[in-house]
């Protein structure tokens, strides 16, 4: 199962873009952990200052603004 | 172009007289959306297809490890092509002290981001024209300078939150970009609609208040009352400026409206500059790093700034 962080201190971006990736995983029939991500020092532990942040099994993925559909779809299919 | 539009819809399509106050206040109105809205899509979409837009984490690796001058002229240019939301500002805050760059030039870039952007350059260009455009942006690179410079003079390092010092950063191989013109352009869309459904509130709010400044102020109210070449106006619209915030290109319309009314320069700059950078919700989010103390210095010591650049233009012209 993958494992999928949304980094942000949960403004509202944050809050959209693991909104985003829990549907796109369920239209994709993709069982996901999804975990939200708040606390500073592990944000900048994964190297991102750009909030949100989405780090897919431990690999950042992505930093600042709300990702394109295609991006999302990207990470929660599983290759 | 956008003058005969808005004329056309305003004047005929609802048959409102140019001579009245809501007849002008709305032709103020629809021309500025339009003439914005298609100036913020545009230039956003290109800057977007160059990918000239940096990210924070880039401009970390520029301006680590520099002599403090170079260091403070990169975050100050680089703060102006770097947009960021201002939820970022916290980890933006800690990555960069981690990263030993000195508090002040971090300050330096806190303070021209939210005030100076590409976007808002073209489109004060695009409104009020390119010597206002470079006022605002020569004195506001120069205040991030110098403001900066006084965080590191008061020793503002004291008031940093003792948990920022501890958080170690690590190294992320952020994706590389794709560079195929397909990428790029989907990119720019992502973009645009990103940044436009940021600040499009902003922007709207503020070509409505420039609007019913433009339409139903009295000339005669404005020239007694903000353009009367008091000393006193220039701090009043600074103080003004602090709970009122706005992106900066919202700010503009509202400056265009000044200007028509005959307000003076240096007293409109200095309102532009202090509702675009010194905001009640931004400190508030700061308040997370560093303590009370280091706030007010900061709100202080940009209003002076903000004060002495009105008064410099207000002299000047």
């Amino acid at each position: 199962m993958k494992n999928i962080k949304v980094l942000g201190s949960g403004c509202k971006n944050c809050e959209t873009t693991a909104k985003l990736i829990a549907i796109a995983a369920e239209q994709a029939g993709v069982d996901i952990e999804l975990e939200k991500v708040t606390d500073m020092a592990e944000i900048l532990g994964f190297g991102v200052m750009s909030t949100p942040g989405v780090v897919v099994d431990g690999q950042v993925v992505h930093a600042g603004g709300l990702p394109g559909p295609d991006q999302v779809r990207q990470w929660v299919s599983s290759e | 172009m956008f003058d005969l539009f808005a004329q056309f819809i305003v004047y005929q399509l609802f048959g409102i007289s140019s001579d009245s106050a809501l007849g002008s206040s709305l032709h103020f109105f629809v021309m500025d959306v339009a003439k914005i809205f298609v100036l913020l899509i545009a230039i956003i979409y290109v800057m977007g297809l160059l990918r000239a837009l940096l990210s924070p984490e880039r401009v970390r690796q520029y301006v680590r490890n520099r002599p403090d001058w170079q260091a403070r002229g990169m975050a100050v240019t680089l703060g102006a092509v770097t947009p960021f939301c201002s939820c970022s500002s916290v980890p933006l805050f800690i990555g960069f002290l981690e990263a030993g760059i000195p508090l002040g030039v971090t300050f330096s870039f806190l303070i021209a981001s939210p005030m100076i952007n590409e976007v808002a350059a073209v489109i004060l260009v695009g409104i009020l024209g390119w010597k206002l455009a470079l006022l605002y942006i020569a004195s506001g690179l120069v205040v991030a300078w110098f403001g900066g410079i006084a965080m590191q003079w008061f020793r503002a390092e004291q008031w940093v939150e003792a948990y920022v010092w501890k958080i170690q950063m690590g190294e992320a191989a952020l994706a590389t970009p794709d560079k195929s013109l397909k990428g790029r352009h989907q990119f720019a869309l992502a973009e645009v609609k990103e940044i436009l459904g940021r600040i499009w509130k902003w922007v709207l709010l503020g070509i409505g208040v420039g609007a019913l400044f433009h339409g139903y102020i009295p000339n005669d109210w404005v020239s007694e009352h903000l353009a009367a070449g008091k000393w006193y106006e220039v701090p009043i619209a600074v103080i003004l400026g602090i709970p009122l915030y706005s992106n900066a290109t919202g700010i503009i319309p509202v400056a265009e409206a000044m200007l028509g009314k005959g307000v003076a320069v240096g007293t409109t700059l200095a309102l532009m500059m202090s509702v675009a950078a010194l905001s009640l919700p931004e400190m508030l989010i700061l308040r997370k790093v560093i303590k009370w103390q280091a706030l007010a210095l900061f709100a202080a010591v940009l209003a002076v700034a903000f004060v002495m650049v009105g008064w410099l233009f207000n002299g000047l012209t």
